[in-house]
C-alpha cells in the first residue's frame, strides 16, 4: 500500500467548524486507509488530533476499532507522546523550555510568570479557552536560550518582564481577527 | 551455532541462543531475577540480573544477553551487590510499603530479594503517584501502588491469552499498568487470572470472598456446604508444602470437614452431569444438521465450562455465542442442583443454604454473579474461593494438612467418575464427552488404549482427532460413517487461533473444547504461584493418574447422576434439565 502522509491530509483539513459527526464520518474515511497498514497507529492518531483538535476518549475508541486494535494499546500510545492531548487544548499552547541552556539562563523563572500571568499549571488550559501551557526538554535552539514557543513562533533570549507582552499581542491578534 | 563463553571463570559450550542467564543455570550459578519470568516474559526490565562482561563498560542484563564467543561473564562482585541493591532501593521507592499487611508479605518476590540483598533502610524518598485500587471486578483487583511494572501480567494478558484488556500507559516516572480508559469490571478483561497468576507483588490479585465464608461457617442459621472443582485436589498441597503433582483429595475433604461445612460436594459429580447434558445437545444438534439438514443448526459446538473463554468469545466473536452449549458450567450445575434438588431432598429451604465453591479459577467469581445464574430461585453459588484463598483459610484455622487422614465426599453429590477429574486438564472434557457419546451411540466402548484418546489431553497448543461411526445402534444409524472432528485448544492465544481458522474456513470442526488458562484448569488463574510447564506437568499427570484410579470412568456411568434424572430431572436435555442446568449468553463485543 502507498503511503499516506498524515501532514498532507492534516493540512487539506478543514474541520474546526464542522459537528461531531462530520468529524467522525471524515476521520472514519482516513482510517479506512490506514486500516492493515504496519505502524500506521500514530499517523491515524495525528490526523484525529488535527480534526478534533484533541484526543476524547470516545475518538481513542473509534480509532482503535476503526483500525482494529486494541483500545489499551491505541491509549498507551496516545499517553506516551506529549504530542498528543487528552483534554481540548488553548488556541495557543505555550511551550517553556527547561532543556539545560534555557534552564541555566532562566527557563524556571519565565514559567514561573506565565505561571502567575494565566493563572493555571502545567497541561492546564484558560478557561477562555486562548492558552495551553506545556514544558519542553529543549527544542533545539540553546543558543537563542532561554526560549519560549508560542504555536509556531520561538521567542529568544525572553526576559520574564517580556512575559505579558508577548501574552499580549496573542490577545490582540485574536480581537483583530474579531 | 555453539560459542565457548566462560562464567565465573568456569567455560561452557552453549548454542548462540542461550541467553546468559540460562548459560550460567548450566553452571550451576542461579542469577537473580525479577521481571524474567521463563517460557512468558523476558523483557531485561528490572536491571536485577545484571552481569559483568568483560571489555564492555556497563553491567548488562543477562535475561536479555546472549552468548557469544570468548565472552568472559562475572555474575557476582561488589559493584554488581551494590548496583542490585540500589536498584531494589529505588524500585521500593515507588511502592507501597506495608509489607505487614500486605497479602503477599513471605510470598512475595520483591520482598524476597530485598531481604536477600540487605536492604535494611530506605535511602530514598517513597514517591507513589496517584495510587489507584480498581476493585470493579468481581474477580480481579489491581492496585497501581504496588505495581513493580515489571509488564509481567501484561505479557500473560496480551502474548499468551491475546485478550489486551491491560497495558502500560503514559511513560517515564508515570507509567502505569491500567485497564486503559474502563475500569476492569467494564473492560475487555476476562477474568482469567492469569496476570494475577504471575504478578510477583501484590498488584493484581483475586477478590478476596473468605471474610464472607467465615462469617457463614460461623452463623448457627446458615447450612454451608461446599463443593471443589476437579483441579484444586491436584494443586491445594502446594500451599501446604507438598509438592507439585500430589493428589490430596482425601485430606481437603477431611480438612473442609474440620472447617465447619455442613456438607462437602464434589463439582466432579456435576462435571459428569455436565457430559450427559453437553454430549446430548451434541448429538441433537448433529441430529438435526445431519439428517433434517437443518441450515440453522450451529457447528462447531463450543464447550462452555470455562468461563474465561465464555467472556473472551462474547467480547471477541459475539457473532458465535450461539455456537456455545447451551449447558452450564459444572460449577453453575451443582448451585442449582444444591438449591433445588439437594434443598427438597433434606428438607432445608434455599434461602438458608449458602454454596461455596473452591475454583482454581478467578472468572468463577465473576460467573457465580452473572445475573442469569439464579434458576434456583436464589444466586445459584454464592462464594468462589481459589486454590490459593482456600489454602490461606487452611493456615488459618490451624489444619495440620499433611496428617490428616483420607475422608470421602459426602453423598448423593459427591459420587463421580474418572470422565469428571479430567475436565481439571486440557482436551480432558473432550475426552470425557467421547467416552459417553460414543457408548450411547454405538453401544460399545470407546476404542482407546486405557480410555485416553491418542493425542487429545496435552498441557500445550491445539489439538485435533477425528473418529468415525460406525454400526450405530437403532436410535443413531444417521451416524454410521460420519467422521466427527473433534479439537482441544488451552490458552486463549490458541483460542483465538482456531476462532480465526473456523472463520476463514480453513478449518471444520463439529465440537470444540476451548480452556481460559494454558493447560486447562490445573493451571487456572488461581492455583499456587508459580505455575510454569513442570509444575503443569506434574498436576497434568496427578490428575490422569485420578482418573486411572476409579472403577468407573464414563460420566453415563455415575449411578449419583442416574438416580437425580430418574428421581428428579426426568431425561438429560429435558424441559426441567434446561430450565435448571442451561443457560444462554450476551453478545458483549469489544467496546
Amino acid at each position: 500500500m502507498h503511503y499516506i502522509n498524515p501532514i498532507t491530509i492534516a493540512k487539506q483539513c478543514t474541520c474546526q467548524n464542522q459537528t461531531d459527526i462530520e468529524k467522525f464520518e471524515k476521520l472514519g474515511e482516513i482510517l479506512s486507509m490506514y486500516k492493515d497498514e504496519p505502524g500506521s497507529l500514530i499517523n491515524s492518531l495525528y490526523v484525529a488530533q488535527t480534526i478534533f483538535g484533541y484526543l476524547p476518549d470516545k475518538v481513542i475508541k473509534f480509532v482503535a476499532s476503526r483500525l482494529n486494535e486494541p483500545v489499551i494499546k491505541v491509549f498507551g500510545v496516545a499517553t506516551f507522546y506529549s504530542y498528543f492531548s487528552r483534554f481540548p487544548r488553548g488556541k495557543y499552547t505555550i511551550k517553556v523550555c527547561l532543556g539545560t541552556a534555557c534552564y541555566v539562563r532562566g527557563g524556571k523563572t519565565l514559567l514561573e510568570k506565565v505561571k502567575k500571568e494565566l493563572g493555571i499549571s502545567i497541561g492546564e488550559t484558560t478557561p477562555d479557552g486562548l492558552y495551553t501551557l506545556e514544558i519542553v526538554r529543549c527544542v533545539g535552539a540553546c543558543a537563542l536560550a532561554p526560549v519560549v514557543v508560542v504555536n509556531n513562533d520561538t521567542h529568544r533570549r525572553v526576559k520574564s518582564n517580556q512575559i505579558p507582552e508577548i501574552l499580549q499581542s496573542y490577545i490582540s491578534e485574536v480581537s483583530n481577527e474579531n | 551455532m555453539n560459542v565457548t563463553i566462560s562464567i565465573d571463570g568456569i567455560n561452557i559450550e552453549v548454542t548462540d541462543s542461550t541467553t546468559i542467564l540460562e548459560a550460567a543455570l548450566q553452571v550451576g550459578i542461579k542469577i537473580p531475577t525479577l521481571c524474567f519470568m521463563k517460557d512468558l516474559h523476558k523483557e531485561g526490565i528490572c536491571r536485577i540480573c545484571l552481569v559483568e562482561v568483560a571489555g564492555r563498560p556497563a553491567l548488562m542484563p543477562s535475561c536479555v544477553l546472549y552468548a557469544t564467543e570468548g565472552m568472559k561473564i562475572i555474575t557476582d562482585s561488589p559493584v554488581i551487590r551494590r548496583v542490585r541493591k540500589t536498584t531494589l532501593e529505588l524500585i521500593l521507592s515507588n511502592h507501597v510499603k506495608d509489607c505487614l499487611n500486605c497479602e503477599r508479605s513471605t510470598n512475595c518476590e520483591l520482598q524476597e530479594l530485598a531481604n536477600r540483598f540487605g536492604v535494611d533502610s530506605w535511602r530514598f524518598d517513597e514517591q507513589i503517584e496517584n495510587r489507584t485500587i480498581d476493585d470493579t471486578s468481581y474477580s480481579i483487583v489491581r492496585d497501581s501502588g504496588k505495581c513493580i511494572l515489571c509488564r509481567r501480567c501484561i505479557s500473560a494478558c496480551s502474548e499468551m491469552q491475546s485478550v489486551n484488556s491491560i497495558g502500560i500507559i503514559s511513560r517515564g516516572s508515570h507509567s502505569m499498568v491500567t485497564s486503559g480508559l474502563d475500569s476492569l469490571a467494564d473492560s475487555v478483561c476476562v477474568n482469567c487470572g492469569q496476570c494475577a497468576a504471575v504478578c510477583p507483588v501484590n498488584a493484581i490479585y483475586e477478590k478476596d470472598e473468605i471474610g464472607f465464608v467465615e462469617k457463614a461457617l460461623s452463623d448457627p442459621d446458615k447450612f454451608v456446604v461446599v463443593q471443589t472443582a476437579p483441579a484444586i485436589r491436584a494443586a491445594l498441597g502446594e500451599t501446604q508444602g507438598l509438592p507439585p503433582g500430589t493428589c490430596v483429595t482425601g485430606k481437603m475433604v477431611s480438612a473442609l470437614k474440620i472447617m465447619g461445612f455442613k456438607a462437602i460436594f464434589d463439582t466432579n459429580f456435576t462435571a459428569d452431569l455436565t457430559i450427559l447434558e453437553e454430549g446430548t445437545e451434541l448429538l441433537q444438534r448433529l441430529e438435526k444438521a445431519i439428517q433434517f439438514k437443518d441450515p440453522s443448526v450451529k457447528l462447531p459446538m463450543f464447550t462452555s465450562c470455562s468461563p474465561g473463554w465464555v467472556k473472551f468469545l462474547e467480547h471477541n466473536y459475539p457473532d458465535y455465542t450461539d455456537n456455545l452449549s447451551t449447558a452450564k458450567s459444572p460449577q453453575q450445575m451443582m448451585g442449582t442442583i444444591i438449591k433445588t434438588y439437594y434443598s427438597e431432598k433434606k428438607g432445608i429451604p434455599p434461602e438458608k443454604i449458602v454454596v461455596v465453591s473452591i475454583m482454581p479459577c478467578t472468572a468463577k467469581k465473576f460467573e457465580a454473579r452473572r445475573p442469569e445464574m439464579t434458576s434456583s430461585g436464589f444466586q445459584d453459588v454464592d462464594f468462589v474461593l481459589t486454590t490459593r484463598q482456600l489454602g490461606k483459610m487452611l493456615d488459618k484455622r490451624g489444619v495440620d494438612f499433611i496428617n490428616l487422614p483420607d475422608s470421602s465426599f459426602d453423598d448423593p453429590l459427591g459420587r463421580s467418575t474418572g470422565a469428571a477429574d479430567i475436565f481439571a486438564s486440557s482436551g480432558g472434557v473432550m475426552e470425557a464427552a467421547l467416552r459417553t457419546v460414543y457408548e450411547l451411540v454405538t453401544g460399545r466402548e470407546l476404542p482407546a488404549e486405557k480410555l485416553h484418546v491418542n493425542g487429545l489431553m496435552d498441557i500445550h497448543g491445539i489439538r485435533e482427532v477425528s473418529l468415525t461411526f460406525e454400526n450405530c445402534l437403532e436410535r443413531y444409524t444417521w451416524l454410521n460413517g460420519v467422521t466427527a472432528i473433534v479439537g482441544a485448544a488451552s490458552g486463549l492465544g490458541n483460542a483465538r487461533k482456531v476462532m480465526e481458522k473456523i472463520i476463514s474456513g480453513e478449518k471444520s470442526y463439529h465440537f470444540i473444547e476451548f480452556m481460559a488458562c494454558p493447560g486447562g484448569c490445573i493451571s487456572g488463574g488461581g492455583q499456587p504461584r508459580l505455575t510454569d510447564d513442570i509444575v503443569r506437568m506434574k498436576r497434568f499427570n496427578a490428575i490422569k493418574k485420578e482418573d486411572e484410579g476409579k472403577k468407573l470412568r464414563k460420566s453415563h456411568e455415575n449411578p449419583s447422576v442416574m438416580d437425580l434424572y430418574t428421581a428428579y430431572l426426568g431425561s438429560p436435555c429435558s424441559d426441567k434439565a434446561h430450565h435448571l442446568l442451561h443457560t444462554h449468553y450476551t453478545k458483549r463485543g469489544l467496546l
